[in-house]
C-alpha cells in the first residue's frame, strides 16, 4: 500500500484553526443551552431552542470534527441517511405513548 | 501497487464524477462503494450507525414512558442541581461534564491532525489528554450515581415522581458512560502506539496482527467524537426536557 515516504501529509488534512473554532462554538451552543434551563424558558420556545442548539452541536461534530464534509456523497448518505429515517420510528412512538396517556387517564379516572 | 490504486481508486478521488452521479457512480461500480475511504474506518462509521440505533431505541423508549405516564416526571434541573457554596446550582454537575467531553472533543480532534503529519509526542499527549477528560468525565459519572443512589434513585422507584426515570436513567448514562470507559481505554492503546512510532515502523499490532497507519488515530477520533455526539442527545433530551 501507499508509503508515506518523504511525504509527510496523507489522509484528511485541514489546517488546526477550524478545530478551534468549531471548539469555541460548541462551547459556546453548549453555554446557550444550559441556559435555557438556567433561565427557565418554557413551553415551546423551551423545545425550539433545546432541538435547535442540540441539531447544530451535532452537525458541527459530525461535519468538522468526525470529516463527513470532506467525505463523499455515497458516504455521507450511507451513514447519514438511516439515523435520519428514526424520526419515523420517533413519530410513531409519540403517537402511541399520546394514546397510552389518554387511555390511562380514562382508566385511572372511572377506577377499574 | 497499480492494479490496486486502479481497482480502489485511493489516489484522485476528484476523477470520479461528484454529486448524484457520483452516488449512483460509486454504488454500482461493482468494487467497494466508498471509494477515497480506508476499510478500517468504513467500518468504524458503520459500527457507529449500529451504535446510533442501539441509544436510539434507549431515547426513544425513554421518551414514550415518559410521555405515557400519567405520574409526575421528576424535575431533573431540581434532581441534577449542586448545592456550593451554600446556593443550589441548577444542573451545574451536568454542564461542567459537558463542557469536559466537549474539550476531550476538541483535544481528540488535534491528535488526529498531529498524526497524519507524524507529529508523534504531540499526538500521542493529545490523546493523552483526551483519555484523562474521558476518565474524569467517567469520574463525575460515577459522583452522580452515587448522589442519586444514596437520595433513593432506583431503577424501579425514586422518591421525586415517576418510577421510570431510575430506569431511563441508569441505563441511558451507563451504556454511555461504559462507552467512555471503553474509548479511555483504547486511546491509551492507540496513544501508547503513536508514541512508539509503531505506525512509522510498521510493526503488527498485539490483536490483529496487522500494520498499522495513523488512520487507526482518525478511526480512534471517530468513535471518541461519537461518545461526544450521544452525549449532545442525551444532555437535550434526558437533562434538559
Amino acid at each position: 500500500m501507499a508509503q508515506s515516504e518523504g511525504q509527510k501529509v496523507e489522509g484528511q488534512q485541514h489546517p488546526i484553526g477550524i478545530y478551534f473554532k468549531i471548539w469555541g462554538l460548541l462551547f459556546i451552543l453548549s453555554a446557550f443551552s444550559y441556559m435555557v434551563d438556567y433561565f427557565h424558558i418554557e413551553s415551546y420556545l423551551r423545545w425550539f431552542l433545546i432541538l435547535l442548539f442540540m441539531m447544530l452541536k451535532a452537525g458541527l461534530i459530525v461535519a468538522v470534527f468526525m470529516h463527513m464534509l470532506w467525505e463523499r456523497l455515497a458516504m455521507m448518505f450511507a451513514i447519514l441517511l438511516p439515523p435520519i429515517l428514526v424520526l419515523v420510528f420517533v413519530a410513531i412512538m409519540v403517537f402511541e405513548s399520546d394514546y397510552t396517556f389518554f387511555t390511562r387517564g380514562i382508566f385511572f379516572a372511572v377506577g377499574s | 501497487m497499480t492494479q490496486s490504486s486502479a481497482l480502489t481508486s485511493t489516489g484522485d478521488p476528484h476523477a470520479r464524477p461528484e454529486g448524484w452521479q457520483g452516488i449512483a457512480a460509486d454504488w454500482s461500480s461493482d468494487q467497494r462503494a466508498f471509494k477515497n475511504v480506508p476499510w478500517g474506518k468504513a467500518m468504524m462509521w458503520i459500527f457507529l450507525l449500529s451504535d446510533t440505533f442501539i441509544f436510539s431505541c434507549f431515547l426513544l423508549s425513554y421518551m414514550t414512558v415518559r410521555i405515557s405516564t400519567t405520574v409526575p416526571w421528576p424535575y431533573p434541573s431540581e434532581v441534577f442541581a449542586l448545592t456550593i457554596g451554600g446556593q443550589s446550582i441548577p444542573l451545574i454537575l451536568i454542564a461542567i461534564m459537558t463542557f469536559i467531553l466537549i474539550s476531550s472533543s476538541g483535544t481528540m480532534a488535534m491528535a488526529v491532525n498531529f498524526g497524519y503529519r507524524h507529529d508523534r509526542v504531540k499526538s500521542a499527549v493529545l490523546m493523552l489528554v483526551t483519555a484523562a477528560f474521558g476518565a474524569t468525565f467517567v469520574g463525575m459519572q460515577a459522583f452522580e450515581w452515587t448522589k442519586l443512589i444514596m437520595e433513593g434513585v432506583r431503577p424501579w422507584g425514586n422518591p421525586f415522581g415517576a418510577a421510570q426515570f431510575g430506569s431511563s436513567f441508569f441505563m441511558i448514562t451507563g451504556f454511555h458512560g461504559f462507552h467512555v470507559s471503553v474509548g479511555v481505554v483504547f486511546l491509551i492503546i492507540v496513544a501508547r502506539k503513536v508514541w512508539r512510532g509503531d505506525y512509522d515502523r510498521n510493526v503488527r499490532g498485539f490483536f490483529t496482527s496487522r500494520k498499522g497507519n495513523y488512520e487507526a488515530v482518525e478511526i480512534m477520533g471517530l468513535y471518541w467524537h461519537f461518545v461526544d455526539l450521544v452525549w449532545v442527545f442525551i444532555f437535550a433530551v434526558f437533562y434538559l426536557w
